[in-house]
Parts: structure tokens; C-alpha cells; sequence
């Protein structure tokens, strides 16, 4: 009788592609606010729980502290700082053995990870004893280092210096070594020299495992500081943890903890922002948000 | 007439190998190949023969364990900068722009960044990415990085191409256009090529003169002349009679070398695993 003629689509309602996007959206909002707010909560229940439980005394707080006393000694500790020495001073020195230790380090690492890398036979033959020195837990140098360089800052950069150079050189080696073959060779056919490959192919690809390791290797030069600050206690964080155990003040403690703390996500963060600007040619950051 | 010598010469060359557990292994033996200046050849084997191993003799990054290897007529020591190489693999340096990627050649070669960097445009022009330099490696496909590759292959003006399967991963249509390019490339360039592939028909669409190679240790079974005029359209030369009579016949020679090839593969994968 009379052609069939189709009805004109209409999208029911909430089909269409905008409001189907508007609705991903939202949820993806929505999932980050779930995320942050739970994250929040956590923070705050810990927190609650050591004040409640310290307050009434379940634990004991001469040794555990509590949140509201550490906060008063961080403040303190911020305005008046240690026995009449500013905690910017403490910090100032163990930062400053840290970033030489871990500047000397690095170099140092990746230096030495590039030759040993370079020449297999050079490799070969210090395999084992990189191997052997990896093995001994650096930290106890510290007080034949305070014996070779003396009671001062070359002591404590040295134990830096050697807790950086390992972890970086490991891995300055290893990403040698597994610098990709073919890549090397087209360099050298295109008319690379060998100092050419090294520079141009080998360190590149090298870059993001040694930038691997530095993430880490930061917080190890702190970690070198503060250890050998304990045993040369003369200035630094290590020495006012030192001095808050002598006076048996663990709110003071948790302080310095809590400084080291900021100062090491600040650290962090200026690498992997270094990393990202180093790493534009990656398909995806490969450290997301820092180790 | 003073004859001038062959672009590669290979004289019963061979090449062994010492596998980690001590056992020796050879790569190729009594193996014997002219290449002419301008000449185009292919060579054709099964999988893992010993093909690229030929080609790392011509470029000096290995050295025949006997018999001699020449490039215009000087035995091979160290690589000669008239030789250009495109990989199997994607050997492009991906921290680079596919400008600097380009420029590299001239570049390493001691060429000031300006002149290298306008050189390396022209070529980019030239396989028609000129609007894809400041881009990464990373951002381009496979056949838009075998562009890059060929133009950073052909900016250093090679006077010897070696190819090792340069298009074996790429998709059917991506790689004919590719033949295209190649063939386009090389056209301006004349250089002598040798360009190893285990596909016989790629082998037949681009070269002058294809080696037949036996199954591992790979020596020379048979060589073929291609007599297709050119210039040749890639995507249309395979319906064409003499393509198609030559291909039977070629294939009939390779025919035996890939299965006693494949024979081996297993007879070796079962001793690996009777090792264990």
C-alpha cells in the first residue's frame, strides 16, 4: 500500500555521545575524589587512634609520643631550634653532605658504570669485587671513615658518597650492558666514533635506569648523613636525634624524623620533574608520581 | 681495460662460531658473491641461515674466520663510510626528533648541526615526513619509521646498501609501498645493494640477481638473474608472466633448503631440550 518509511532515530534520552561522555567524566571526578578522600580518612584515623590511645594512656607515650606533642616540638624545633643552634643550621649541614655525597656519588657511578660497561674485559674482571664491596652493609664504614678523614663533614659525605656510588653504578652498568645491539651498530655504520656511541647511544639508553637508581640513591646520601651523623655527632639531624635520645625526648625525635621526611618527597619530586623533562621522547612516564 | 673491481667481493668466506657451552658453530662456508657498482642483489634463504651474517662480514663488524671479504676492491678492515646498513629491527635512537635521527650521519661524521639539520629536512622531504620532524620515534608507525630509517640511511650517500629483512615486519600493503620508496630511493642513488629477505617475491620485485641459500651453514646454491625491465611497479609486477614463471622456478631451488631448514630447527630445539 504505501512504502515502509522509517521512523527518524531519535537517541533515547541519555544515549548520545556528549551526554555518555559527560557521564564518563564525572565518574572519573568522582573516582579521584573517592581516592583523595579515603586517603585523607586513613591519615586521620592513624593519627587519631596514636592521640586517643596516648591520651589514655594505652600506650606509653614517653616512648611513642603522640601527634599534638610532636607537633609542639616540631614547632619549637622550627622557631628556637636545639639548644640555642637553629634547626635550619642541622638541616644545612646534613643536606650539604648529603648533595655532595650524592653529586660526587652519582658521578662517580655512572662514570665507573660506563667503563666497566664499555669494556667487557675491564667488566669481566672487577665483576667479582664490585660484587663483594656491594655486599657489605655501608653504613658500619662510617666510623672507619670518621678514623681516615676525621670528626668533620669529609667523613660523613664519604659514607654518602659510598651509598650512592653502589646503587648507581649497578645500575649505570647493567643499562650499559643492555643498550640495544642493533641500535649501536646502526650509530657506528652511520660514522659514530666510539666516544660518539658511548655519548649519543650508550648513555641515552643508559639514562633511565640510571635514573632509576638516583630516585633511590637520594634518599640513601640522607640516609649515609644521618648514620654518620650519629657516630660523628657533631651538627646535623643525625646529631639532634642523638640528642633528643640523650634527653629522652621521642616527640623531638618524631620532629626530625617528620623534617627528613619533607625534605626527601621534596627531593624526589624536583627528580622525577628533572626525569620528565629529560624523558620528553618517552611514550609514557615511566615513574609514575616518583619511586 | 683496466677492470674496475667488483662495489663487494666475497671469496670463500666462513664463519664460525663458538656457541657459550664451547661448541662450534658455522654460520657460513665456502660462500662466494660478487656485487657489481650499481648492482641490485637479494639474497634468499630459510629463516636464520646465515644471511645477516654475510652482511656483517661486508660491514667489518665481523670478521670471516677464512676466506676474504673486499669492498671496492680493499680487503674489509673496520667499516667503510661508504656503506649504508637498514636493520631488521628498528635501530632509529628514540630520545631523538626524527630530524636529529635524520641528521645523525652527518652529524657524527663531523658536518656542522645547520647543514646537517637542512640536508636532513631535504631528505625528510624527500620520503615525504617533512612535516613529521620535531616528532619521536615512538609517535610514528612502523612504516613511517622505516622512512625515517631509510632517509637517515641514504643522507650519508652510500655507495653500498645493506638491508637485513628492513620491511619483514611491516603489514602486505605498507611493504609494497615500501618496495616503492626503496626502489625510488635507489633509482637517484644507483648504490650496489644487498638485500637479504627470506620472502622470494620481494626478492624478485627489487633485484637484479637473486642468491639462492642453502639451509644452515648457508653457502650459495644457485644464482638467478632477474631480467624485469625497469622502472618496476612493485604492487603490479606480480601478475606479470616472466614474475611469475621466474618465481616457480626460484622457489623450486629454495623449496628443499626450507624444509630441511625447518627439519633442522626441530632436530636442534629436541637436542636443546635433551640437554636439559
Amino acid at each position: 500500500m504505501s512504502d515502509a518509511v522509517l521512523p527518524p532515530i531519535v537517541a533515547s534520552p541519555g544515549t548520545s555521545a556528549a551526554e555518555i561522555d559527560a557521564r564518563a567524566l564525572a565518574k572519573m571526578r568522582r573516582r579521584r575524589w573517592v581516592v583523595l578522600f579515603w586517603q585523607i580518612a586513613i591519615l586521620a584515623v592513624a593519627l587519631g587512634a596514636w592521640e586517643f590511645t596516648a591520651q589514655r594512656g594505652i600506650i606509653d607515650s614517653f616512648f611513642y609520643s603522640s601527634p599534638s606533642a610532636i607537633a609542639v616540638r616540631l614547632k619549637e624545633l622550627l622557631i628556637e631550634g636545639v639548644e640555642g643552634v637553629s634547626l635550619w643550621y642541622h638541616l644545612y649541614i646534613t643536606m650539604l653532605e648529603s648533595i655532595i655525597g650524592f653529586v660526587m656519588g652519582s658521578i662517580g657511578g655512572i662514570g665507573a658504570g660506563i667503563a666497566l660497561g664499555r669494556n667487557r674485559m675491564l667488566g669481566d674482571i672487577f665483576q667479582v669485587y664490585i660484587k663483594t664491596l656491594n655486599a657489605i652493609p655501608r653504613v658500619i664504614l662510617a666510623p672507619i671513615f670518621a678514623l681516615i678523614f676525621g670528626y668533620n663533614i669529609w667523613a660523613k659525605v664519604a659514607v654518602s658518597f659510598i651509598m650512592v656510588f653502589f646503587v648507581v653504578f649497578a645500575n649505570a652498568f647493567q643499562g650499559v650492558r643492555e643498550a640495544d645491539r642493533a641500535m649501536i651498530a646502526n650509530a657506528q655504520i652511520l660514522g659514530a666514533s666510539k666516544w660518539q656511541v658511548t655519548r649519543s647511544v650508550i648513555l641515552p639508553s643508559a639514562m633511565s635506569w640510571i635514573f632509576a637508581s638516583l630516585h633511590i640513591s637520594f634518599s640513601f646520601a640522607i640516609v649515609g648523613a644521618i648514620v654518620s651523623e650519629f657516630v660523628i655527632a657533631n651538627a646535623g639531624i643525625g646529631f639532634v636525634i642523638q640528642l633528643a635520645r640523650g634527653l629522652h625526648d621521642t616527640a623531638l625525635m618524631f620532629a626530625a624524623i617528620l623534617v627528613v621526611l619533607v625534605v626527601v618527597l621534596i627531593a624526589e619530586w624536583l627528580m622525577t620533574l628533572v626525569e620528565r623533562r629529560l624523558a620528553r621522547w618517552r611514550p609514557a612516564p615511566f615513574h609514575e608520581g616518583g619511586a | 681495460m683496466p677492470a674496475t673491481p667488483p662495489a663487494i667481493e666475497l671469496r670463500n668466506v666462513a664463519r664460525r662460531f663458538l656457541s657459550p657451552d664451547g661448541r662450534s658453530l658455522t654460520a657460513i662456508r665456502d660462500f662466494n658473491m660478487t656485487v657489481a657498482e650499481g648492482e641490485f642483489v637479494a639474497l634468499v634463504g630459510p629463516t636464520g641461515c646465515g644471511k645477516s651474517t654475510t652482511l656483517n662480514l661486508i660491514t667489518g663488524l665481523a670478521k670471516p674466520s677464512s676466506g676474504e671479504a673486499f669492498v671496492f676492491g680493499r680487503p674489509v678492515e673496520g667499516i667503510d663510510p661508504g656503506i649504508g646498513f637498514v636493520f631488521q629491527a628498528d635501530a632509529l635512537f628514540p630520545w631523538r626528533s626524527v630530524l636529529d635521527n635524520v641528521a645523525a650521519g652527518p652529524m657524527f661524521r663531523g658536518q656542522p648541526k645547520a647543514g646537517a639539520h637542512a640536508k636532513a629536512r631535504d631528505w625528510l622531504k624527500r620520503v615525504g615526513l617533512e612535516v613529521f620532524e620535531k616528532h619521536y620515534p615512538h609517535q610514528l608507525s612502523g612504516g613511517m619509521r622505516k622512512r625515517v630509517a631509510l632517509a637517515q640511511t641514504f643522507i650519508n650517500e652510500p655507495r653500498i646498501l645493506l638491508m637485513d629483512e628492513p620491511f619483514s615486519a611491516l603489514d602486505v600493503q605498507t611493504r609494497v609501498a615500501m618496495h616503492e620508496e626503496l626502489l625510488n630511493l635507489w633509482s637517484a642513488n644507483r648504490a650496489s645493494v644487498v638485500f637479504v629477505t627470506h620472502d622470494l617475491e620481494e626478492a624478485i620485485a627489487l633485484a637484479d640477481k637473486v642468491y639462492v641459500l642453502t639451509a644452515g651453514p648457508a653457502t650459495v646454491k644457485t644464482i638467478h638473474p632477474v631480467t624485469l625491465p625497469r622502472p618496476r611497479v612493485v604492487a603490479d609486477i606480480k601478475y606479470d608472466k616472466d614474475f611469475i614463471a621466474l618465481s616457480q622456478k626460484i622457489w623450486n631451488d629454495l623449496r628443499e633448503e626450507v624444509k630441511l631448514g625447518a627439519a633442522r630447527a626441530t632436530a636442534s630445539a629436541q637436542g636443546a631440550a635433551a640437554h636439559v
